[in-house]
């Protein structure tokens, strides 16, 4: 059970009240229709699936319905940060991995 | 039988009253205080099962959680509970109890049979016998499945109730022992607010169990001083019978309370069990130690006791489980048990010690207990072992030897010691098992022989975990981790540097290590223990009677040399392979003794080696308490229109569509099924029909940007459809495939009605909120869900029109002053409404959108309007049968969410001109979407009008060729169309555009090849002009 913070209610609550909603940061090409059928492929299906720090997106679905940025560790599950979807997380500053 | 091992004084018990109980049809009495395992041994109940695998007979070995054997079916009937421990079981009056292996039965001679053929069940039996011949597990199975049975689950529903309790606490402690209490007390004193559990129906741990001393005062005094302090703080919550079984991330532990399972076995008020769903800040895990029993021949007979377990049964219970002890320890500390025996009259023979003889003391022995020893004339046998127990049923002696000072051969002669009980000790395993749930690795400790918990910022242990066995310096180690916790927890952690902070604290705050604690205390060095696993016995271990590692799996020390024989390596394969650690104690006992022996047998230290992972639950966890209050109607939330009690005193029949319970269709008296939705449909195509279509998603869209935004996430333009106009809108996901549909209405400048499918309503509006806040978050639009707030009330058919005329006096109803696809605002039997004109019939249709708390009203005067023209309710059946007439898609039945719209046959939807790039777009030409040979959805008319296809049904070329063929494709809609006198069908089938008139084949399980003919999807009206009038 994760307890999240969600910066627009600006309080830790549980993961119930939340939807993970995919990796963070995946930007859509602003111009679709000019990218070959790889590019495109890539944007759509591929994801890093990191060991350790991954920034993903949740959406508190039961709350404020804010899709908001996770700083996870897929290892420890701890949860680093959160932000709001303008701003920017915090890279790690070592490898969190134990 | 009287209580001929109770003491007369002395324990925690009411002597003054009686409790009588039954086991395995016997009728006894105990005290309150007493547990069943208690009573039993008062009774002098020594067989209490018999074991899984070699029907062994087996009696109480231990005093609580780590128990293997007295596994007992609490009562019978409904509220029956199986593979309840008879050491944690409270006794109370009337208790039924027997034992969950089938036992006393004439079943039991059958099976005990097998004892005799041990040598034949080696491990990895059911593997090895059942993988041959091929069918030979369908011939055992019944026999192993009767015979290997751990009780019996109730059949009749569970008349308890069970509720769930959420807490939020600075910090949770596990365990109100002597380490527990003391972390309590600190920081209770720091003034965090406390959450202290314990499985026990007393706090106290250990200390309930013995004598001496704590911070230099009586045992007993320090603990009710200590719990009157606790019970005296409002920000300590105690709660007892309470077992932490699961330990999740985020500090989340989920803890169960027995609320009544002490007084019976049903509930008499309230919940019978709570579940503690606890959100901590820190945790301290003070969850002590169980004792370890060596591995020797027949340790498993009735009567080898853990020492620990004799010196808790005089003490808390009153009770001697003999007359004559043997005493087998492995370090100092275990020879109080000898004392305990001692003061309660009972003679002590030997005390049989592995370490040798020349060795000097251990500084940790106390010498009052020597001194106790040497008058009383126990004779103290150091550089022995004992290798054997003798007695078949029931300890009746022992065989000791001298051993060599590794403790790995026997020297010199082996002699006999006669004795009724076997106390023995082999040291003590840290109760890990809940530090082990979120990943944390264990360290093996050579020096302790224990393996220890791992570290992390936000969970302590202390006390015996730590493997710290000496009271005081358990008490000691409470206090500090106490304190540090309340330390981290005032560390206020912001979001944004959380694990930068974690790591700083980790590194700043050493965790307790054993070290810190006993070197702030003035306490004597550990005592050393001998590093004593399996005993030698003079034959080898393949030939030895029985050796016992695990005793509710019936592994002995051979199957683990076997297992190692057979090439397996790691410790996870053995446990597999043997069985060890496999039943409902997960190894509590024997573990610890499975992973050294396998270590020793693959000549690699126990670190290397490694323990299996403990995973949750750490007991046995009742499903009714996991389900709670989420049983039966509260399971899933149930969704009702406003007007579901009309369709109820109608007498509809329901079906559920996702959470809403919808009407599917209105039998007459002695219809069924086909013969009212044959009914239904000629209503509404012939005179007129009226629907609940409430449960249609409405989503309310506003704001300067509505029209750019539903330009975007539509496949169709929405910006330039006019104020009082609607357009079918279609939405695809990111990589082309049909997501939802629904009607688009523009009520004003800057606001439009937005509906969606019954089920996708939810998904569609997180779905536009995603790509409005991440996407384009500068376009101003907000989003609100209208869905219950607007019911939906369908008139539909050629007289739709007429009954309408009849309701609403300020709105033109004719075609030209309100044309199909447009809407009105306007009354309707007074109740103001967004009257819609589209059509999920191909009729003259209006949907009526009023204020849910009105529908009622509407409702009924759409009906007495109607029966002029013998209105007919209709139910979801018929709405479906109306629309695949027409081949309207239903989104979720008719796709699945691998088809495009160009699949649908509807590349309309899809307005290539519109200057973004809508979602799904781009995808819709990638390679695999744009293929001409996907399949296509098409309708399907049998070649015989009376057959009808099965829905899910597999179509293919031929009508014969065995399998595996090509499958073309399948059906996902088929039904009996009233109107056509023919049944119908719609379906994917490859190519499928191009095959119109083409015959394929739908081949049935039942090997039926049923003829179809490919055909366009609209089966009745293709023009569409009844709804166009
Ligand atoms: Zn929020």
């Amino acid at each position: 059970m994760l307890r999240i913070h969600c910066p627009y209610c600006c309080e830790d609550r549980a993961e119930e009240e939340f939807v993970y909603a995919g990796e963070a940061g995946i930007t859509r090409p602003l111009a679709p229709e000019q990218l070959d059928d790889a590019a495109w492929g890539d944007y759509l299906f591929f994801r890093t699936n990191p060991r350790g720090a991954h920034q993903e997106m949740w959406f508190h679905a039961s709350g404020c319905r804010r899709y908001f940025k996770v700083l996870r560790d897929t290892v420890t599950y701890a949860l680093a940060a959160s932000c709001r979807m303008d701003e920017s997380l915090p890279l790690p500053a070592v490898d969190v991995l134990p | 039988m009287n209580q001929v091992h109770r003491l007369e004084q002395g324990g925690r018990i009411d002597r003054t009253r009686q409790l009588r109980f039954v086991f395995a049809n016997q009728a006894l009495e105990g005290h309150p205080g007493d547990t069943l395992a208690s009573a039993l041994l008062a009774n002098g109940v020594r067989i209490v099962g018999r074991s899984f695998k070699y029907r062994r007979p087996r009696g109480i070995v231990a005093a609580g959680m780590e128990e293997p054997n007295a596994l007992v079916q609490l009562g019978a009937g409904a509220a029956t509970v199986p593979n309840i421990l008879a050491t944690q079981a409270e006794l109370y009056d009337g208790l039924l109890a027997r034992p969950v292996t089938g036992w006393p039965s004439a079943r039991l001679d059958l099976l005990s049979v097998i004892s005799a053929f041990g040598p034949l069940l080696p491990p990895g039996f059911y593997n090895k016998t059942f993988m041959w011949p091929r069918h030979g597990w369908r011939f055992y199975e019944r026999f192993i499945r009767a015979m290997a049975g751990f009780g019996k689950a109730p059949r009749e529903a569970d008349p308890d109730v069970y509720v769930k309790l959420n807490h939020h606490c600075d910090v949770l402690i596990v365990g109100a022992g002597p380490a527990g209490i003391a972390a309590a007390l600190s920081a209770m004193r720091a003034g965090a607010r406390i959450l202290l559990l314990d499985e026990q129906a007393e706090a106290g741990g250990s200390l309930l169990g013995e004598s001496g001393s704590v911070d230099g005062r009586p045992v007993a005094e320090w603990l009710s001083n200590a719990l009157a302090q606790l019970q005296g703080s409002d920000r300590v919550t105690l709660l007892t019978r309470t077992t932490a079984f699961g330990y999740y991330d985020h500090n989340f532990v989920a803890a169960l309370e027995r609320r009544s399972d002490h007084l019976g076995l049903v509930a008499t008020t309230g919940a019978r069990q709570i579940l503690h769903r606890i959100h901590a800040g820190r945790v301290i895990l003070a969850t002590g130690a169980f004792e370890r029993l060596p591995v020797f021949a027949n340790n498993d007979r009735p009567g080898v006791m853990l020492a620990s377990a004799v010196s808790t049964y005089i003490h808390r219970y009153a009770v001697v489980p003999g007359r004559r002890l043997v005493l087998f320890a492995t370090a100092d500390r275990a020879y109080q048990t000898a004392i305990d025996w001692l003061d309660a009259g009972r003679e002590v023979i030997a005390i049989v010690d592995p370490r040798p003889a020349a060795a000097p003391l251990a500084g940790g022995m106390e010498n009052r207990l020597l001194d106790v020893l040497a008058r009383r004339n126990v004779q103290l046998l150091r550089g022995h072992v004992v290798t054997e127990v003798l007695g078949r049923d029931r300890v009746r002696g022992v065989r000791i030897a001298p051993v060599s000072d590794d403790f790995r051969a026997l020297g010199g002669r082996a002699r006999d010691l006669p004795c009724d009980v076997l106390a023995a000790s082999s040291g003590w395993s840290p109760v890990i098992h809940l530090s082990c749930h979120t990943g944390g690795r264990p360290r093996w400790d050579a020096g302790k022989l224990a393996f220890l918990p791992a570290a992390r910022p936000d969970c302590l242990t202390a006390g015996a975990v730590n493997a710290i066995w000496e009271r005081q310096a358990c008490v000691e180690d409470g206090y500090r981790a106490g304190e540090t916790a309340v330390a981290r927890v005032g560390e206020q952690e912001t979001a944004a540097a959380r694990v930068g902070e974690q790591e700083t604290a980790a590194a700043r705050v050493p965790r307790v290590t054993l070290a810190n604690a006993t070197a702030s205390t003035s306490v004597e060095a550990a005592p050393e223990q001998a590093a004593l696993f399996l005993v030698p016995h003079r034959l080898p271990v393949s030939r030895a009677p029985a050796q016992f590692v695990d005793f509710q799996n019936d592994v002995t020390a051979a199957a683990i040399r076997l297992a190692v024989r057979e090439g397996y390596e790691s410790i996870e394969h053995v446990k597999r392979y043997t069985a060890l650690g496999f039943g409902t104690d997960q190894g509590k006992l024997g573990n610890i003794n499975g992973v050294a022996l396998l270590a020793e047998a693959l000549g690699k230290s126990i670190a290397e080696t490694g323990t299996t992972m403990f995973r949750p639950a750490y007991t046995p966890v009742a499903f009714g308490a996991l389900a709670g209050r989420d049983v039966g109607a509260l399971f899933d939330p149930e969704r009702v229109t406003p007007l579901h009690d009309w369709h109820l005193e109608q007498g509809a029949v329901f079906e559920n569509v996702g959470q809403w319970t919808r009407p599917w269709y209105y039998p007459r008296a002695g219809e069924s099924l086909d013969d009212a939705v044959h009914r239904e449909c000629l209503a509404v195509r012939r005179g007129v029909g009226l629907l609940d279509a409430s449960t249609l998603g409405k989503i309310d869209v506003q704001g300067p940007d509505a029209g750019e935004f539903l330009d975007r996430i539509y496949t169709n333009r929405l910006s330039n459809l006019g104020i009082g106009r609607c357009r079918y809108a279609m939405l695809l996901k990111e990589d082309g495939m049909v997501f939802d549909d629904g009607v688009v209405a523009r009520i004003g400048q800057n606001r439009y009605l937005a509906t969606t499918t019954t089920g996708g309503a939810a998904a569609v509006l997180r779905w536009m909120e995603l790509w409005l806040q991440t996407e384009w978050p500068d376009l101003r639009v907000w989003l609100t869900s209208v869905t219950d707030q607007w019911a939906t009330i369908v008139v539909t058919g050629p007289d739709s029109r007429q009954v309408l005329s009849r309701l609403c006096q300020d709105t033109a109803l004719d075609r030209d002053a309100f044309p199909f696809m447009t809407w009105r605002s306007g009354t309707v039997a007074g109740v103001s409404a967004r009257i819609m004109r589209i059509s999920f019939t191909g009729e003259l249709s209006f949907e009526i959108n009023v204020p849910a708390e009105q529908a009622r009203t509407v409702w009924e005067a759409c009906y007495e309007a109607g029966r002029a023209f013998d209105i007919t309710p209709y139910g979801t059946e018929t709405m479906h049968v109306l629309r695949a007439e027409k081949g309207f898609v239903i989104i979720g039945q008719d796709t699945d969410g691998s088809v495009t719209p160009i699949d649908l046959g509807m590349p309309w939807i899809l307005n290539q001109r519109k200057p973004f790039s809508f979602p799904g777009k781009r995808s819709l030409a990638r390679s695999d979407t744009s293929r001409p040979d996907r399949k296509q959805w098409v309708g399907l008319l049998t070649v015989d009008p009376a057959k009808r296809l099965p829905e899910g049904g597999q179509l293919v070329d031929a009508p014969d060729g065995e399998p595996p063929v090509t499958m073309l494709g399948h059906v996902t809609s088929s039904y009996l169309s009233p109107v056509l006198g023919r049944t119908i069908a719609l379906g994917f089938v490859t190519s499928g555009h191009q095959r119109l008139g083409e015959t394929v084949y739908c081949r049935t399980a039942n090997g039926e090849a049923i003829p179809v003919t490919v055909a366009p999807t609209v089966f009745f009206d293709p023009e569409g002009e009844r709804q166009n009038v």
